[in-house]
């Protein structure tokens, strides 16, 4: 299937000479749901705003559903719905006018019962008649969830999305994504948060300084999250592995005082309870036992520090 | 063209201009009052008649165009300055619409609420002064052609402007003192010679004079300069926003 958003060579040098994105390429799947990770100034935010047309690229090509973001951006933009990381709305405006007006901007006729149904799903259609000024923030953020989804977008960016909201909105935020998903509409969300990338992403991408440092399917993140460390810390160090602990794959640790055995806890078996007992029948008096895991975010800090 | 987009943004911001009536309506109908009730009916009462016309009459023309002009500038500007100010600019920016669209969405709402305070403001003059209009298409013709350009020229300036006080400097310190020196209250045959000729510099003159032509039949400069002066202007203020569509600026990075 081609990409939904195919990003090749993508290029930002802001006026300043500040390059936010160096030659970014980048294929999104329809239908996914990609988590954009990078640390503040990464480059997540200036990559959305030239998909979305806020910010001129430097040079690079950008396609959305095959149309070309620049030559034909009306019939790329149609497809876009984006939630901005910034709360900006028209203060003294209604809360529906609002929403209406995204939907007539993007070119779409007068639709009240799509907008009764986004308003419902996102719990704001009490506040449908209130000033928007009159809202909480995370009220708000709603608000611009709703003009995102005004006009059945099929590619949704929530830009950091998450960022100062409460449980109850992250949990229904995602209960839409998943619904947006299940109707085929493809998801690019970006966040420093990983539990966030962990909790609803297919895909993970880690930007880094204007560069994409690695793009993969999150199972394959989580087999490496899956596996765990046991650290053995005995009382006389050893040369070598105990001839009849050969089978457990064991590592002697770096002051040659500890054992270290790797196991995977997605496993039925992680074997810990077996060499227990035989590290016991083998005499070895152990100190203290400690347990690590690798997770995404071990990958992901090793990548941007790998980087810089 | 994506029509609905235009109506999208027409609607909102003729929306906020009858949320703001106050602000809106009121404000320039008790500020044009004033002007008839001191200089039309108190000082006016002791001048004599202006090219064949009551002082109080002769003053409709140029008040219609000292509102008209500087509402459409303050409506555009601040109609496309405050989406840049709060953000929102950002939908405009990712929507299916080009920038002719956004132009003519906020251009046609600031000069459509510019119409219409003038013509309240030429209904209030109904009440203080006698007036019959000479030529009621070209002075409605003129009305509208006024509107447009400056609003072209504001929204000019909510682009440019990168704060509130930018905002505000134009009008205030080259249309309000262009608009006055432009003949609103005197005809320019009342000037010394000399100041007769530093004034034909002044492009407000022209639009004055031909709307005034409109009501009376007499003007200061013939009605085709006048027509040549609106031209020429918003010619250039589509001119340099067609330089803005291309290279997007302030409004782009």
């Amino acid at each position: 299937m081609p990409a939904i958003v195919s990003a090749k060579d993508v290029v930002k040098i802001y006026d300043g000479g500040f390059e936010a994105l160096k030659g970014v390429s980048l294929d999104i799947e329809q239908g996914e749901i990609l988590a954009l990770l990078g640390p503040n100034g990464a480059g997540k935010t200036t990559l959305i705003s030239v998909i979305c047309g806020m910010v001129n690229a430097t040079s690079g090509k950008i396609t959305v559903g095959g149309h070309d973001i620049v030559d034909d951006f009306r019939a790329a933009r149609r497809l876009i719905g984006l939630v901005p990381q910034e709360i900006a709305l028209e203060p003294f405006e209604k809360v529906i006018n609002s929403v209406r007006f995204s939907r007539g901007l993007f070119g779409k006729p007068r639709d009240d019962a799509h907008i009764e149904h986004i308003l419902r799903q996102l719990s704001l259609w009490d506040k449908k008649d209130a000033r928007v000024k009159e809202l909480s923030g995370g009220m708000k953020r709603r608000v611009l969830i709703a003009k995102a989804l005004s006009h059945e977008p099929r590619v949704l960016f929530l830009d950091e999305p998450t960022a100062g909201v409460d449980v109850e909105l992250r949990k229904d935020m995602w209960d839409i994504v998943r619904g947006l998903r299940a109707d085929g509409v493809t998801i690019i969300l970006t966040t420093h948060y990983i539990e966030e990338a962990e909790a609803i992403a297919d895909r993970v991408g880690v930007i880094n300084g204007g560069e994409i440092l690695l793009v993969s399917d999150k199972a394959e993140l989580m087999t490496q999250m899956g596996r765990k460390q046991l650290r053995i810390d005995l009382h006389e160090p050893v040369g070598k592995v105990p001839e009849a602990l050969a089978s457990y794959d064991l590592e002697i640790g770096p002051d040659g005082r500890s054992l270290i055995y790797t196991y995977d806890t997605k496993g039925e078996r992680t074997g810990i309870t077996a060499l227990l007992g035989d590290l016991a029948a083998e005499g070895l008096v152990l100190k203290d036992v400690s347990t690590s895991q690798s997770s995404l975010e071990d990958i992901f800090v090793g990548l941007v520090e790998g980087a810089a | 063209m994506n029509f609905t987009a235009i109506k999208a943004i027409y609607v909102f911001e003729m929306t906020r201009f009858f949320r703001t009536l106050l602000q809106s309506f009121v404000s320039p109908v008790l500020s044009t009052s004033l002007y008839f009730v001191v200089f039309g009916t108190a000082i006016g009462s002791r001048i004599n008649m202006v090219e064949g016309v009551s002082y109080a009459a002769f003053i409709v023309p140029g008040l219609i165009m000292l509102t008209v002009m500087t509402q459409s500038t303050a409506n555009a500007s601040f109609g496309i300055y405050f989406p840049k100010f709060i953000g929102t600019v950002y939908e405009l920016l990712s929507a299916p619409i080009s920038f002719l669209e956004i132009v003519i969405g906020y251009v046609g709402a600031a000069a459509s609420k510019a119409f219409l305070v003038g013509l309240i403001i030429l209904g209030t003059a109904h009440l203080f002064v006698d007036l019959t209009i000479a030529h009621p298409v070209a002075m409605l013709a003129f009305l509208v052609m006024t509107c447009f350009s400056f609003a072209l020229l504001g929204f000019i300036i909510g682009i440019w402007a990168k704060n509130f006080e930018q905002l505000q400097l134009i009008p205030l310190l080259v249309i309000t003192p262009l608009v006055f020196l432009g003949g609103s209250f005197y005809s320019v045959s009342m000037l010394p010679p000399v100041w007769q000729t530093i004034t034909m510099f002044n492009p407000v003159v022209y639009l004055i004079s031909g709307f005034r032509w409109a009501f009376f039949g007499t003007a200061d400069v013939s009605i085709g300069l006048s027509l040549l002066a609106i031209a020429l202007f918003t010619g250039i203020c589509i001119a340099v926003i067609g330089w803005i569509f291309k290279t997007g600026y302030r409004l782009k990075s």
